[in-house]
Parts: structure tokens; sequence; C-alpha cells
């Protein structure tokens, strides 16, 4: 006797109950029913919608959440996946890692006078608080999101942009990343040189001490571990902009998506 | 090849308490051990890309994602194997063993284990339980890891929403596998007959003992 020759799949257990000749299989667990294929066909199920509808899901739960994950003091809630958590990405092998008193930002470039900052003196300039929702092309988004830093445009003004220059470029002192604005988009009330998110201190994860906020623009626009803003008059495309991502990465209006704008 | 030999074995000759019986072939450990190191390096990996302090710590991001990638999309690839050949056998037995509940495997796990134990097989509901979920989570994880990684042909939102599967599947994985080392750490003879494809007729007796009897009948003749 062999055992092969039996009817239906076997990993889902499609066969029928044991023969009689069959010994092995006639115990408790070799009858009964087909529990072990309802549980699998319900998981793909499950999945299937989830793909489907998880997007909208997701935001149900991210707004039922956000009072809880927003008065956390344990940060428990960022690790649940649908609590409008960030998610921390990096395209170098070693995570940058800068002290506050080791770090410089420069502006340079086609500007009249080059600037050389320390953490100091960017704080000692003027500072802008503004709260937006932060929207990461890749579909997740944190709510409400506080930050304070110094508006690109007062450094760029303090600089002094010389006729003729168009862009700025900004680049991360992690060796890879870069982004790109327009002059016009550069001068927004509400992109930042920003050194506090979430109340505190940017973190090295999120791009500490000091990165860049675009408001209005999907999150791959908003540098981590900013060093360099040069002033340019061509675009460069930043790295995910080399890599297929919009350079006008204006929320809800590029890449594709249609999410709610968040500035 | 007969069934003795498949799923019975022979008891040791001496005492009863060294008396073993045959409980997994080399084909279903190979498996289950494989199974362990994709799907391990799936997770310690998926929980470096996932936990952002951890990532801080690691770093090289695109290495460790193609890690991933590449152990996600080769979860399958043992069970293929297992099926590939004539060691299939004892597998195939083994699959409808635990694809099938009898009304005791119900009551077993509502009791969380306590009643019904005299009607246990050689599985009982939470390796049952366990073994399904496993099936469904390797295709799900495989298919929405696609989806986020080749995310360019699919519509947009299919991005978010692979992403929210994949991430509470992941999730819900780490508990059931957690549970499942629990217990296998806990029961020293199961955890054993995984290792050595034997199990003590004693705990078998005790733990399983429809499966015990039924071995015992067909050893008796």
């Amino acid at each position: 006797m062999t055992s092969t020759g039996r009817s239906g799949p076997p990993i889902l257990g499609g066969a029928g109950g044991a023969k009689a000749d069959d010994v092995d299989l006639a115990e408790a667990d070799g009858q009964g029913a087909p529990i072990g294929r309802r549980i699998v066909l319900g998981m793909l199920g499950l999945g299937v919608a989830g793909v489907l509808v998880g997007d909208k899901v997701q935001a149900g739960i991210e707004r039922a959440l956000r009072p809880l994950s927003q008065n956390d003091p344990t940060g428990l809630t960022s690790f649940v996946p649908t609590s409008g958590r960030f998610r921390i990405y990096s395209v170098t092998a070693h995570m940058p890692d800068r002290s506050t008193a080791d770090w410089r930002l420069g502006v340079d470039g086609m500007v009249a006078t080059p600037l050389d900052l320390s953490y100091a003196a960017l704080l000692d300039l003027p500072q802008t608080d503004v709260t937006h929702d932060f929207q990461c092309v890749t579909g997740w988004r944190v709510p409400d999101v506080p930050w304070t830093g110094v508006k690109l445009a007062d450094l760029l003004d303090e600089a002094g942009v010389q006729d003729g220059a168009t862009h700025v470029r900004l680049h991360s002192f992690d060796g890879a990343y870069t982004e790109s604005l327009t002059l016009e988009q550069a001068h927004r009330d509400d992109v930042l040189v920003a050194h506090r998110m979430l109340g505190a201190p940017v973190t090295r994860e999120h791009g500490g001490p000091v990165r860049l906020f675009v408001a209005p623009m999907y999150g791959y626009k908003s540098l981590k571990w900013l060093e360099r803003i040069e002033v340019v008059d061509t675009l460069v495309p930043g790295y995910w902009e080399e890599r297929g991502y919009d350079v006008d990465a204006w929320v809800g209006q590029s890449n594709g998506r249609s999410d709610e704008p968040t500035a | 090849m007969s069934a003795v030999t498949l799923g019975g074995g022979v008891a040791g000759a001496g005492s009863p308490g060294d008396a073993t019986i045959a409980r997994f072939s080399a084909a279903e450990r190979a498996l289950h051990w494989a199974v362990v190191v994709v799907l391990g390096t799936c997770a310690l990996t998926g929980l470096v890309l996932y936990v952002g302090p951890l990532s801080a710590v690691v770093g090289r991001r695109t290495l460790v994602r193609d890690v991933h990638v590449v152990a996600g999309l080769a979860t399958p690839v043992p069970f293929v194997l297992a099926y590939a050949g004539r060691w299939r056998a004892a597998l195939r037995r083994d699959v409808r063993r635990l694809a099938r509940w009898s009304s005791s495997d119900r009551r077993w796990l509502l009791s969380r284990g306590r009643c019904e134990t005299a009607e246990v097989g050689k599985f009982n509901a939470g390796q049952k339980a366990n073994a399904a979920f496993i099936a469904g989570v390797v295709p799900l994880m495989v298919v929405t890891g696609s989806i986020m990684r080749w995310y360019k042909p699919f519509p947009l939102p299919w991005r978010t929403g692979a992403t929210f599967v994949h991430d509470w599947t992941a999730i819900g994985t780490w508990i059931v596998v957690a549970g499942h080392v629990l217990f296998a750490l806990s029961r020293p003879p199961a955890l054993r007959s995984m290792v050595t494809g034997r199990m003590s007729r004693a705990y078998a007796e005790d733990h399983h003992p429809r499966w015990a009897e039924a071995t015992a009948e067909r050893e008796g003749g």
C-alpha cells in the first residue's frame, strides 16, 4: 500500500476521511472538519480585503487612536502600525550621527554672502512654529506634527540670492541624499530649517540635529541630516527624484497619489 | 512503503520508560528547521526595518531590505522541496492530520488544553492552529511584501493596503511563533521529537493518547 493516490490537495486537507485500512490515520485527528483549510482561506480572504481597503481602514484606526498616540509618554503606540507613526528611512550604510557641537550649516553657491552657521547661531535667528500632517509617498501619514525652526527664506535672504539663481540644492551629511526646491518653493512660510519636531530636539533617527521640513510636499522633500544649502541656476533632481519620484512633490497632486493636502 | 514504517516505528526494547515512538520523518524535520531559518531571517530583518531605534543601530538599510526580500521570497521553497519527492509521504499524512479538526479538538482549545486530553491524537488543536496559521502567513506575506517592494504595476492604495496587511500579519506571527517556541521549550519531549524524530512513549501516552494507542495497536498487530 502506498500513501499516494488520494484525491484532493493534501496541503489544505482536501482529502476525505481516512480509508478503513489506513490504520495510521484511524485516529481522532485524521477525520473531522477541515478547519485548517478554513483558517488558511480565511486569512487569505482577510489579506485580500486588507490590500484593497487597508488604506481606508488604516486612516480610520489612525483617527481613532490619535488621542491615545498623541498623549503617550511611553512611546509604545509608535510601534503600532496604524497609530500614525513615522517610519525611519535612510539611504546610506550607516545612519549619520553628528552632535550639535560638531554640526555646521553652510549656505553658499549663488549668494552675496556665504553663511556658515553653528547650531547655537541657528537657534539665535527668528524662530517659526508650524503644525502640519506629515505624508509619506509610500502611504503613511502622521497627523499634526509640531515643528520649530528657521524659515529657509530667512536664511536665503540673509545670504542674499544672486540674480539668475533659480533653485536651491540641499545636501545631507549622510553623504548621499540631496533634494531640490525652486526658489519660489523655498520662500514659502511653511518651509523650515527645523531643529525641533514633536516637542523635542530633532532626534538622530528623524534627521537631527537639523533637518528640512517642506510642509506641502511628500516626506522625501523634507531632507534629513541637513548640512548645506546651495543656491544654483539649474534644477538638479534629488536622490529619490533620480529614482522615479516627482520633483514637484505636492501632497495629493503628484506621484499619482490623491492624498489630502498637508498645507 | 508500509504505514507501519511511516507513522509507527519501533518502541525501544528496554524498559517502558525508555521507549520511544517515531514521530517525524527526516524530511519533516528538515522542512521544519528550514522554515525556522528563512522565517527567522525574515523576522529579524523585518524587526530592524520596522523599529526605528534598531534601524539606527544597524544601519545598512538597503542591505537589510534586500536580505529581507530574498528570505521572504525563499519562504515557500522548503515547502516545495518537501513535497517534491518520495519523502513527502509522511508529511502528507501529517498535513491531513493537522488540517482536520474533531469536535473534541474544539473543546480542547476552548478549555485551553485542560479537558478532553483523552481524545488528542498525534497533534493537539494548538499545534493544528499553529500549522494552519503558518500555512496562511507564507502566501500572505510573500504577496503583500511583493506589492510593497514592486508597487509600480499596482494601484497606489494597494501599496498602503499591502503595508497594512504585512505589518499586522507580522505582529501576529511574532506572537504566534513566540507562543510556539514557549510551548516547545516547556515541553522538552515534544521539542526533542522535532530534533531526533522520536518521542518518548510515556509522553505520547499522556499528551497524544489516541496516537500512542493507534501506534501500539499497529505494533501489537
